[in-house]
């Protein structure tokens, strides 16, 4: 992304969002739905699947333009392509599955403010080929689904005592109501916050390619 | 390669590529959009039909067909497009040999953080409402989303009281929602401890669209009987 600089492989691209530059882990970003739609397992998914989708399509339109779009334009013309495929995205789930649509209620159409997705159109698929592009929004996609995943199913374990709707620890299971609810979603993102920093501390090779890039 | 993509300083781009990569790009966007819209209508329709149906087969225990209706004062019409002036929706259901099996309506009222709507069966013969399930709400998880599960919550609607006045132009009793444990008539719905407020909207809900419902269907009861 640096002039002289070596270009990343497309296993590298893939990487990086899933794990060197984590959404959720790393550049804690698009929180508004990280925190709000975790409290099961199965939202997470369901979640995680639109924002990728949406990453996707955005990721693929935008390198596609990205040499006939005016610098001074661009924000007006990502937005437009993030909000359609939003917009594609709340109908296509509509279609699906009514009970997963309800689940998720208004967060699907506040994908469009991910800030996640504007940063990756303006950091990574305006600069780069379709191909690439696409490598890369998928890993984040991917990235972003495995953080919803991580926090949901710990808040849908204690909160409710089941993962993915299959109750664990049987009657005698008092719920851990909090962590269903908003201080829940802290609490436990801050958990999963601390545990990948204390790793990526006591390891310094992984620290490296991610300092690196963090710069890109 | 980005060298391209970064020239010194290019000239100043001129309105009209602006203009066009707006209008090229909303274009696009807008096929996208219209096109999604109307190839996913017909599934999210019948998966809102789907959604209403097993909704009220649930209240209504033994319905094995379902007929939206809209009633006002002007008289009865099966429903299709907007609701007549002052009219109401409510669902018939009647069982395989097509006896009306009892009749279902949406209810609705603000709630701890949203509205909570319910759908509630209404019975003409013993005019009590007999069944009760939770369509959408926002309300505290744990809390006030017992009502969904409560099962001492959910004995309050085996028969709650909804008998009309003679005249038939309102409810005797309203029904309203007591704080746990107080409820001593038939007409009363026992609260949640500790989600009183959700317990009292579903209350509120059903007590207005019951209470403006039950007055305008009272001549079509007869009908709905034997229309099949």
């Amino acid at each position: 992304m640096i002039p002289g600089r070596e270009q990343p492989t497309n296993l590298q691209e893939f990487l990086e969002g899933l794990w060197q530059q984590n959404p959720v882990f790393v550049m804690v970003l698009g929180l508004c739905p990280a925190l709000a739609v975790t409290v099961s397992a199965v939202n997470a998914l369901a979640m995680g699947a639109a924002t990728t989708f949406v990453l996707l399509g955005s990721a693929l339109l935008v390198s596609l333009l990205r040499n006939f779009i005016p610098r001074e334009v661009r924000i007006a013309t990502y937005i437009l392509i993030i909000a359609t495929f939003v917009t594609i995205v709340d109908y296509l789930i509509a279609a699906i599955s009514l009970t997963v649509y309800e689940a998720l209620g208004p967060f699907i159409q506040l994908i469009v403010v991910n800030c996640m997705i504007l940063g990756r159109a303006e950091a990574h698929s305006s600069k780069n080929p379709p191909l690439r592009a696409l490598t890369n929004a998928l890993g984040m996609g991917l990235g972003f689904s495995l953080g919803l995943l991580a926090l949901g199913s710990v808040r849908e374990l204690f909160g409710s005592g089941s993962l993915f709707g299959i109750a664990l620890f049987g009657a005698d299971f008092q719920p851990w109501v909090v962590m269903l609810l908003p201080p829940g979603g802290f609490f436990v993102l801050g958990a999963w916050l601390l545990l990948f920093n204390w790793w990526r501390t006591r390891s310094p090779a992984t620290l490296k390619p991610a300092e690196v890039q963090g710069h890109g | 390669m980005t060298a391209m993509t970064q020239p010194a300083q290019p000239p100043a781009t001129s309105s009209l590529a602006m203009i066009r990569t707006l209008g090229v790009v909303a274009t696009v966007c807008g096929v996208l959009l219209v096109l999604t819209y109307q190839n996913t209508l017909e599934a999210i329709e019948a998966n809102k039909l789907i959604a209403l149906q097993r909704a009220v087969f649930k209240v209504i225990p033994g319905a094995a067909s379902m007929q939206a209706y809209y009633v006002s004062p002007a008289g009865l019409v099966e429903a299709s497009g907007p609701p007549p002036p002052g009219g109401m929706k409510f669902i018939a259901a009647r069982d395989a040999a097509g006896n009306l099996k009892g009749l279902a309506a949406e209810a609705g009222a603000m709630g701890y953080a949203d509205m909570v709507r319910v759908l509630y069966a209404y019975d003409p013969a013993g005019q009590v409402i007999n069944g009760y399930g939770v369509v959408s709400h926002r309300e505290t998880p744990g809390i006030g989303d017992k009502i969904i599960t409560d099962p001492r919550f959910l004995d309050n609607f085996r028969a709650l009281d909804a008998r009309l006045n003679d005249a038939g132009t309102a409810l005797v009793n309203a029904i309203k929602g007591v704080k746990h444990g107080a409820r001593q008539n038939a007409w009363e719905i026992d609260a949640i401890s500790g989600a009183t407020v959700t317990s009292r909207a579903v209350a509120k809900g059903i007590n207005d669209s019951a209470g403006k419902l039950l007055p305008l269907l009272r001549p079509h009861i007869e009908k709905l009987k034997e229309a099949p």
